[in-house]
């Protein structure tokens, strides 16, 4: 079962609508403020990549429960140009935009499952997901 | 306009005005009619209706003026834009009815009638949309102008020591007026110590910790020490997962164990005096 709702990324105002979307949706899960922080950089992360890389996309936040486990999942999706190098840009200090480089890496390290899909055709999709423990 | 139309809209002034307001309060919901209390409603209504007839008595000029006065007017109620443009389509509607019903309208006459109320009814409609889209752009961009002045306040608190408050998100152009500001404030106050509060800040992603660290550099490359204070421990934990970088810095969890610090560091601290009482 899940319950889903998106926000369209186009400004860098929408990566605040998307993120204040998944703080709520945490809060109501009742995930503590750590993870919420969490949720919500990682959020922050994927949304700010769609803006910079991409130009347009989509944020989804979905509520899952799986065996009677609440979990938070979030779906980033793009038609953007793509990741050439996945293995690359997963390396911690790898920017193409002269920032930290601790993006994706960091938002992988932030939830609990991470996958990437990526190509030149269809663009990007990064799903990923945090229980409730 | 067609002047026969607007002498059927003078003549039938009242009982077009109850119906159209019968209608618009039955066909919106509660939500707006609450808004706006009877007696209001009621009077706007009827000078929406003298408005319409003005038009043919006042010249275009004189229509143009007062419309755009009504329509400010209509804003400052707060009534909604889809309820006034809503609402001049029924008026509209009702209008034909009326017209069709008391049979000024012939199969002969009716494409050139039409025409002419649809472009007068179009304009109208055009002339309030913009001037509602005018009121929020000004609106916006007031709020921006207040947003700007709150964005990065560097403050003075000591000799040789500001503190920079950050309240809230960080985007590229409040990073840029954050590092301007703190260098211009680090000169200008000759500060020693340049302490950057987040406690405001909700989330510190990457590109936050990026621009936090390219300021802190650049405050160092002109002589002055920068210091990162009200890092919670949530904070704290994210920063870590993500593997950002911070040891080039000195960070403490609170403003005023930064301050004391400061203090320490420029050769200070505070002391109790002895009271006299």
């Amino acid at each position: 079962m899940s319950i889903q709702s998106c926000v369209t990324i186009i400004n860098e105002w929408d990566i605040v609508a998307a993120r204040q979307l998944g703080r709520n949706v945490a809060k109501e899960l009742g995930f503590g403020t750590v993870d919420q922080a969490r949720i919500t950089t990682a959020i922050s992360e994927l949304a700010r990549n769609i803006y910079l890389y991409a130009g347009k996309g989509q944020i989804c936040i979905d509520k899952l429960y799986e065996g009677g486990k609440p979990g938070v999942r979030i779906n980033a999706i793009d038609n953007g140009p793509g990741i050439s190098d996945i293995r690359q840009v997963m390396e911690d200090g790898y920017s193409t935009s002269g920032g930290l480089g601790a993006g994706l890496p960091g938002v992988k390290r932030l939830m609990d499952q991470f996958v990437i899909e990526s190509n030149p055709e269809e663009g990007t999709q990064i799903t990923a997901t945090k229980w409730l423990r | 306009m067609n002047k026969m139309i607007f002498e059927f809209i003078e003549a039938h002034k009242l009982e077009m005005l109850n119906e159209w307001m019968k209608t618009t309060k039955d066909e919106n919901d509660d939500r707006v009619v609450r808004v706006v209390s009877d007696q209001v409603f009621n009077s706007t209504s009827r000078e929406f209706v003298d408005l319409i007839i003005a038009n043919i008595k006042g010249t275009k000029d004189d229509y143009h003026s007062r419309l755009k006065e009504f329509a400010e007017r209509v804003v400052r109620l707060g009534w909604p834009l889809t309820f006034v443009s809503k609402g001049l389509h029924t008026f509209g509607v009702i209008v034909f009815e009326r017209m069709e019903e008391a049979g000024a309208i012939t199969i002969e006459n009716q494409r050139k009638i039409f025409r002419e109320f649809d472009e007068w009814l179009t304009r109208t409609n055009i002339e309030i949309i913009g001037i509602y889209a005018a009121t929020w752009e000004k609106t916006v961009s007031l709020q921006k102008i207040a947003l700007q002045e709150l964005s990065a306040p560097l403050i003075p608190v000591f000799d040789r020591i500001t503190v920079m408050p950050l309240v809230g998100t960080i985007d590229t152009e409040r990073a840029k007026q954050i590092m301007e500001n703190l260098l211009k404030g680090a000169v200008k106050h000759r500060s020693e110590v340049v302490l950057i509060d987040i406690t405001g800040v909700p989330v510190v992603d990457t590109m936050v910790a990026h621009h936090i660290i390219q300021a802190a550099e650049a405050v160092r490359l002109v002589g002055a020490k920068c210091m990162l204070c009200g890092i919670r421990p949530e904070i704290a934990q994210t920063i870590v997962s993500l593997g950002i970088d911070l040891t080039q810095f000195t960070t403490k969890n609170t403003l005023q164990k930064g301050i004391e610090t400061a203090l320490e560091l420029t050769n200070r601290k505070i002391v109790n005096v002895e009271g006299q009482n």
